[in-house]
């Protein structure tokens, strides 16, 4: 039977490791890997799994490690964070490039300097180019049961790429919440076996990954690993909607929240959503008409449904938990506004950064927002530079 | 709206807050609430302020940051008093639990809202004599119990079972729950 049980977020990803049992994990037991890695470990150690678990002697060894692993056959899942995944930047492109479905649970936190080792999107948003598949997730809940999605989401024979399920530092990988756990069985039967589709080490069918690739290739082989992001969409959405038959929690590439006939929205990434929807609540109770968009999938971006559930509004903000420095503004408002404008919608969108390194986001200040976007909504002016919240200035 | 109870502990580093707020949050957790555990993790090291937080709701509970308007307030450590102020956002109906071996007129004294519920628990006391160790805080859950409907007495002892069974010695274990059970007998409240 599927139990409800308390786990803390790293606790619960650790257990959907388990219950996928993969061919092989390689990490770097230490942080700034994380508590999953740690966990996981121990399965492997008590015979928990069938795991090969490769002890490696840093991230970077841990990816090229997991990619090696994954192009010879292997069903592949690994964790990490902060200066984890920045260690691995490199491998992490290679990785993409080299079409690898691997799964990787990445806890967001902060990059140094200063160290700090609490959450913010940083880590995330630095390998937004690099060509793998971003979830992101509200609550531990949601971690665990994007840890099985992505599973069966990377290995799709229409999508063959790396994904990281993200999930907030702290708030979530460290948070004591109820998860329902379900039947080993069930989930190992819904996630599947792996369809190896050309393994490096059939010697019938030889071929070549990685090789030199100079000015006559380069240029098409990128062209055609363009080709592979478009389809993807549409593949969370039929994996999601497969889990909520199966499981009965649905998933798709968002969550509006109250959006339909809402005058104003926030659009949020991770656990602030849910702090979001808390307002939204108070808002809607005190006659206001309010909405949220908490976005699932970064990347690939869903630009078209974004825009679809956005245009019309009289206002909008985006809450960003990271910066991109010398852009021209934070990450997800740049995507934000590109797919509204490119796409002809004139909705005014205010910007806002919060939260970086841990600092935390309270419901007087998403309140704030609300006000704000009011304002915004009468004017139909936004302000192009983002507004800290939480901020001492 | 949701019926929410929310929980702020303050201790210091190696008091066992986390552990605590852990286990009350378990407790709760088999008695069919929704709940939500977290420690405030700064600096990490023994003998620091620290504060962790546990929620409890008949609803999911989807906010995302620290407790500032506690229903109760667990101190683990009396010299906090002085240099905290642990009833800030408190509510005048809130309880402020603290181990101590002072009488919760003292106490009050020192609370920056004299209104507040006041219990006083010498929890320290208690543990030295049942687990022979300075860990205060699953004594706190008896008095916890005992003070408010959060948790019952049986079922504080069956989280603390079920959490530290396996980890500590048999004889450890049996004090940690003679201390639940001691504590519930002696906490005072005025």
């Amino acid at each position: 039977m599927a139990e409800q049980i308390a786990l803390e977020g790293n606790q619960a990803v650790a257990e959907a490791m388990r219950q996928v049992n993969p061919d092989v994990v390689a990490a770097y037991p230490i942080t700034p890997s994380t508590e999953v890695v740690q966990i996981f470990s121990q399965f492997a150690a008590d015979g928990k799994v069938d795991t090969e678990f490769v002890a490696v002697e840093s991230e970077h060894s841990a990816m090229t490690a997991c990619i090696s692993a994954a192009l010879s056959g292997g069903r592949v899942m690994n964790a990490t964070s902060s200066q984890g995944l920045a260690l691995m930047w490199e491998m992490l492109y290679i990785g993409a490039s080299l079409r690898t479905p691997i799964t990787l649970a990445l806890v967001n936190r902060a990059l140094s300097g200063n160290i700090n080792i609490h959450c913010d999107h940083s880590d995330s948003m630095g390998a937004r180019d690099c060509g793998w598949i971003q979830l992101f997730c509200e609550n531990a809940q949601e971690a665990y049961d994007t840890m099985f999605q992505a599973v069966r989401i990377g290995e799709d024979l229409r999508v063959r790429l790396p994904v990281m399920v993200c999930y907030d530092g702290f708030l979530v990988s460290h948070s004591v919440e109820m998860v329902k756990v379900e039947e080993d069985a069930a989930v190992a039967d819904w996630v599947g076996p792996y369809v190896v589709d050309r393994p490096l080490l059939d010697v019938k069918k030889p071929y070549t990954v990685g090789p030199l690739d100079l000015q006559d290739f380069y240029f098409e082989h990128k062209r055609t690993q363009v080709e592979a992001y478009p389809g993807v969409p549409a593949v969370i959405e039929e994996v999601g909607a497969s889990f909520e038959a199966a499981f009965g929690r649905p998933y798709g590439l968002m969550e509006p929240y109250m959006l339909d006939d809402a005058e104003t929205a926030i659009v949020s990434l991770g656990s602030t959503a849910g702090t979001v929807k808390d307002i939204v609540d108070a808002q809607r109770a005190a006659g206001k008409a309010v909405g949220a968009l908490k976005l699932r999938a970064f990347r690939p971006f869903p630009a078209d449904e974004l825009a679809a559930q956005l245009a019309g509004k009289k206002a909008v903000a985006v809450l960003d938990r990271s910066m991109s420095f010398g852009a021209a503004s934070a990450p997800l408002y740049s995507e934000v506004t590109s797919a509204l404008y490119a796409r002809g919608a004139t909705v005014p969108v205010a910007t806002y950064v919060y939260g970086l390194g841990g600092r935390e986001i309270l419901p007087e200040h998403i309140e704030q927002v609300y006000e704000d976007l009011a304002a915004v909504a009468a004017s139909q002016k936004a302000d192009t530079q983002p507004k800290y919240l939480g901020l001492r200035e | 709206m949701p019926q929410l109870t929310e929980v702020r502990w303050h201790g210091r580093g190696g008091q066992g807050a986390k552990t605590a707020g852990y286990i009350l949050a378990e407790a709760a957790a088999a008695d069919g609430w929704q709940i939500q555990a977290f420690p405030e993790y700064g600096a990490e090291r023994r003998g620091a302020p620290m504060r962790s937080f546990v929620r409890i709701s008949d609803a999911p509970i989807r906010l995302r940051c620290p407790v500032r308007n506690p229903k109760i307030v667990i101190v683990l450590d009396d010299t906090l008093l002085g240099s905290e102020d642990v009833a800030s956002g408190a509510a005048d109906d809130a309880i402020v639990l603290v181990n101590t071996t002072m009488s919760p007129d003292e106490v009050r004294k020192q609370l920056s809202n004299p209104h507040l519920r006041v219990a006083t628990v010498d929890a320290t006391g208690i543990a030295l004599d049942t687990i022979k160790r300075d860990i205060p805080n699953t004594p706190m859950l008896g008095a916890l119990a005992k003070t408010t409907g959060v948790v019952t007495l049986e079922g504080a002892k069956r989280a603390v079972h079920e959490k530290l069974a396996g980890k500590l010695s048999e004889a450890v274990l049996q004090g940690n729950l003679a201390a639940i059970g001691r504590a519930y007998e002696e906490v005072r409240e005025a």
